[in-house]
């Protein structure tokens, strides 16, 4: 990446108070990326696109929009225009008022007649055509997060800013407002900048998906790389669904580590950071990773105690003795009738580099995890 | 069920009903009795009084105002439209009125939008109820004494007799337009300050972030957004002030010093001194009418300028 980063942040801290929200961050978000900043809540993420819109000031640090220090430049001076949260269109204006809004404060100014062609372009972009006299409450939840689009995207802004913008959406609308989002990123061809907490939603849109946590950026990386190689046993957490088990480290070869879990089981795990003999870790095993099959060999032996139908794929809620409980998750092929029922026994395998070996630490993630395990097997 | 619907029609609840045939459409029917009977008594009071002391009296003073004077004073039935022929002869007051009334509420929305403005946007969050309290707290006096006040701070022992002290001699303040517009602004602010304050505080400030991101100065943002939302309320205190002004009667009396007269101050004078009961019965059923044309006109404009319905779905 020799390019200049659209968006750079350089040892950037935000504190409120005695709170700390952002604590010294360097970024660089490559240019004509869709990029998602995913922590949970109160992690930093919001706040770091306040900042790159104007609306906060970093307390230490600067940040760049293009290469340009943005310090002491206000938001209206900014080349990057943002869609809010709720939207916040202007309720006094109607959809082609509000899309026009930032085309009408252009110095110099621009005529009426292209504000006009640039607003029907924007228009027709988010399949809106026809709705320009249209008062905004008269739209529904996904017209409006259309408006609020078109509105920003009109101003052709460096970068985009998009604050959890599907979060008002049901579910349907949601998936539907994603890959659009996606087509008009490519189209478009200026970098997004997307907040969410949804690490599905990060997952399954960017080029590349930034882990934040306590006001620090955890892990930087396509979603792929976030989801197989997590750097951390939070991101590891909080990015798609894993099994926590916890065991101590009985030997060490290279990139792999074995790890000695509370009922004896030895198994083999990669390690992302270095660990020493006897150290206690946890092990992240993803569901899709283990494969059951009826009692004889395997690696752990449990008893299926929930199983959770999806259609293309079935989850287990598998009892091991001595270990707790496992999520397991299996393809359905259609007419191979391989699905196990709650009571019966299973026999576990994985493949030897699947597991991943972090040193133990019981941070907030960890705990929210175990909750929702507790959830699905209630 | 279905012909009784959930609408409580005084019409139609307790009066014949065709269902009486059918079946149980009877507990139906009394709860819907019964509700309407709540609504009924709940209303009452409201009712009985509006109907004692607004309505009846108004009806009196359109009565009276196509009579005529008695010789000895008051009221003598007759049917005739000379007291409004009449008016012309209080055109002063109408004038002085008619112009105050706007001019003042103006001059109130000026000193008190700014304040709104701080209290409902800028004010930290521990000081505005405060601040709020300190605007409000004034009312709890009577105006006659506030405005009491002003007598001696306007007159000649007042700011004259210290701008004396400088130099600037026979400064006359008590008694001119100027007191009365003075005396206006101070004693209407707070109906002013807080339906502004009440439209600015619902704001939603992530309005005035959108404009700036869209390149709006903090001006333009202003005027284009902040100042359009508030505008409801701008046109309720507007209209509050206004209507109260059109009939004011004590401020130009004390700081007026008869000088500046009001309709209000004529109506005194004609229902009490000079006791021509069918001519103010005209003018007070004149002021009536613009004050309600007053209001019907700020109405339309706060609900043409504001996209009304969508500030109550935020």
């Amino acid at each position: 990446m020799t390019a200049v980063p659209d968006i750079e942040f350089r040892a950037v801290t935000k504190r409120y108070g005695a709170v700390t929200a952002v604590s010294g961050i360097d970024l660089a978000i490559p240019p004509s990326a869709f990029v998602a900043l995913l922590g949970p809540s109160g992690c930093g993420k919001t706040t770091c696109l306040r900042m790159i819109g104007g609306f906060e000031q970093p307390s230490e640090g600067q940040v760049l929009i293009r290469g340009r220090d943005m310090a002491g430049t206000p938001p209206y001076r900014r080349p990057v225009n943002m869609v809010f949260q709720q939207y916040a269109l202007f309720p006094h204006l109607d959809v082609e008022e509000n899309i026009s809004y930032g085309l009408r404060q252009a110095r110099p100014r621009l005529s009426s007649r292209e504000i006009a062609t640039r607003a029907g372009e924007a228009l027709s972009m988010v399949q809106l055509a026809g709705y320009g006299r249209r008062k905004i409450h008269e739209l529904s939840g996904g017209q409006q997060q259309r408006v609020a689009l078109a509105r920003a995207l009109v101003n052709k802004p460096a970068v985009l800013l998009l604050d959890e913008p599907l979060a008002a959406l049901d579910k349907k609308l949601r998936t539907d407002m994603q890959i659009e989002l996606q087509n008009l990123q490519r189209e478009i061809g200026i970098t997004f900048v997307l907040v969410t907490h949804d690490q599905e939603e990060a997952l399954s849109m960017s080029d590349f998906v930034c882990v934040m946590n306590g006001g620090r950026v955890v892990q930087l990386g396509q979603p792929s790389e976030i989801y197989d190689e997590p750097a951390d046993l939070f991101v590891a957490d909080f990015v798609g669904k894993t099994n926590l088990v916890s065991g101590k480290v009985a030997g060490l070869s290279g990139d792999l580590v074995d790890v000695a879990l509370a009922d004896g089981t030895v198994i083999s795990a990669r390690k992302r950071v270095p660990l020493s003999r006897g150290e206690a870790v946890s092990v992240s095993l993803r569901p899709e990773s283990l494969s059951l099959s009826a009692p004889g060999g395997g690696v752990l032996k449990g008893v299926v105690r929930n199983r959770i139908f999806l259609g293309s794929t079935a989850e287990y809620a598998i009892e091991i003795q001595g270990i707790g409980s496992l999520l397991a998750k299996a393809d359905h092929v259609i007419g191979q009738g391989n699905l196990f029922k709650p009571g019966e026994p299973v026999a576990i395998r994985f493949a030897a580099g699947a597991p991943l070996a972090f040193p133990h630490a019981n941070n907030n993630g960890t705990n929210q995890r175990e909750d929702q395990h507790a959830e699905i097997l209630s | 069920m279905s012909e009784t619907g959930y609408k409580p029609d005084p019409d139609n609840a307790t009066g014949g009903r065709k269902s009486a045939g059918s079946q149980p459409a009877f507990p139906m029917r009394r709860s819907i009795f019964r509700k309407n009977l709540m609504t009924a008594l709940l209303l009452a009071p409201a009712t009985l009084w509006l109907v004692v002391f607004l309505v009846l009296p108004f009806v009196a003073i359109a009565i009276f105002s196509v009579g005529e004077r008695a010789p000895e004073g008051g009221y003598q039935a007759a049917l005739t439209f000379a007291q409004y022929a009449n008016l012309p002869a209080r055109a002063t007051a109408f004038w002085n009125t008619m112009v105050l009334a706007p001019v003042g509420a103006l001059a109130c929305l000026l000193v008190a939008y700014p304040v709104a403005y701080y209290l409902a946007l800028r004010a930290p969050d521990r000081w505005r109820l405060i601040l709020l309290a300190l605007i409000v707290i004034p009312f709890w006096t009577s105006l006659l004494m506030r405005t009491y006040a002003w007598i001696y701070i306007l007159g000649g022992r007042g700011i004259p007799a210290l701008l004396a002290y400088v130099g600037i001699e026979d400064l006359r303040l008590i008694n001119t337009p100027g007191a009365v517009l003075l005396g206006i602004v101070y004693g209407y602010l707070p109906l002013m300050i807080l339906p502004i304050y009440v439209s600015l505080e619902r704001l939603d400030r992530r309005l005035l972030e959108a404009s700036a991101d869209l390149g709006a100065t903090p001006l333009s943002t202003f005027l284009g957004v902040t100042l359009r939302l508030s505008l409801p309320g701008v046109m309720t205190g507007f209209s509050l002030v206004m209507i109260l002004l059109l009939g004011e009667y004590l401020i130009p009396t004390l700081l007026g010093g008869g000088k500046v007269f009001f309709i209000g101050n004529a109506l005194v004078d004609l229902f009490l001194q000079s006791r021509n009961w069918p001519f103010g019965s005209a003018i007070a059923i004149t002021l009536v009418l613009v004050s309600v044309v007053v209001l019907i006109i700020a109405n339309r404009i706060s609900t043409r300028l504001s996209g009304a319905r969508r500030v109550d779905l935020i």
